[in-house]
């Protein structure tokens, strides 16, 4: 039941990015080209996604408990950190080189496209290195946040 | 030049809203791309990896859906070289993980919880991707 159900919001979630225009490069870095080949379509993307969302949120938090699970996995609110803003920053950079960012990519698997397989391999590696690279801070005692 | 497509991404924006409401209702998790993806990689426990991978599969299932509803593949049109592609992608990879999240953990599902870490780090990575894709095309030139 819950691979079932995690399948079809999967799914929803892939043909939602397809539609929408979120799996193609040209349009997402068209949309970030103000002084050039501007195309707005993204905003509407971000638009339709956020209302939906703020709506359901609020109607699914009235709840106790998820239908299939104990609790709600929402991140405890935290600081805003250097760590938070400087990867924040460190993602608009590869998104704007490469136009695609982890949500249009992984659905765009499906379309069997060789660039797209090429931009997960190393998006990947860069979350290994990552991983590795938060370790050597925190082994060499510095606070990871700064 | 694309297309400008409002309808189209209005509606495709709001099915990406569903599956992230429809997450949150069934299993109490966000829906965000980055978190899935790296819980798949190196998973808690089995039961943990398998709605992972159920999700992704699913998502990788969205090319073909939209094949039989409309008669063709979405249009992925690449207008960066591969060296682009894979520097690119390894430094979303470094981003998202010390972010904590990408367009869709940040962007869609904590700003729509209100996250002031979310919406600080939406307004982050926007602007950087913008401030990118000016440099790359108007500066550069390429």
């Amino acid at each position: 039941m819950r691979l079932f159900l995690s399948y079809f919001i999967g799914l929803i979630f892939g043909l939602g990015i397809v539609i929408s225009g979120m799996a193609n490069p040209a349009k997402v870095l068209n949309f970030f080209d103000v002084a050039g080949t501007w195309d707005p379509s993204l905003a509407f993307v971000m638009g339709g996604a956020l209302i939906v969302t703020f709506i359901g949120y609020r109607i699914v938090f009235r709840r106790q408990e998820p239908l299939l699970g104990q609790t709600f996995f929402v991140p405890a609110p935290k600081a805003i950190d250097t760590r938070l803003v400087a990867g924040s920053a460190v993602f608009g950079i590869g998104w704007g080189i490469a136009g695609f960012c982890p949500g249009g990519a992984l659905p765009a698997i499906g379309t069997g496209d060789g660039r797209v397989l090429m931009f997960v391999g190393a998006l990947v590696a860069g979350i290994f290195a990552a991983r590795f690279l938060s370790r050597i801070l925190e082994t060499r005692g510095q606070p990871v946040t700064a | 030049m694309t297309d400008f497509t409002p309808f189209q991404s209005l509606f495709g924006g709001s099915l990406i809203g569903l599956a992230s409401v429809l997450l949150m209702l069934s299993m109490g998790r966000i829906m965000g791309a980055t978190g899935i993806l790296a819980g798949f990689l190196s998973p808690a426990s089995l039961q943990d990896w398998g709605w992972r991978a159920a999700i992704l599969a699913g998502m990788a299932t969205g090319p073909l859906a939209f094949l039989l509803a409309t008669g063709s593949m979405p249009a992925i049109d690449v207008p960066v070289s591969t060296p682009m592609l894979l520097i690119g992608g390894f430094i979303v990879g470094i981003g998202v993980t010390f972010g904590g999240g990408c367009t869709s953990g940040h962007g869609v599902c904590g700003n729509a919880r209100l996250s002031t870490r979310s919406i600080t780090a939406t307004i982050t990575f926007m602007i950087a991707t913008a401030i990118t894709v000016y440099i790359i095309r108007h500066l550069i030139g390429a």
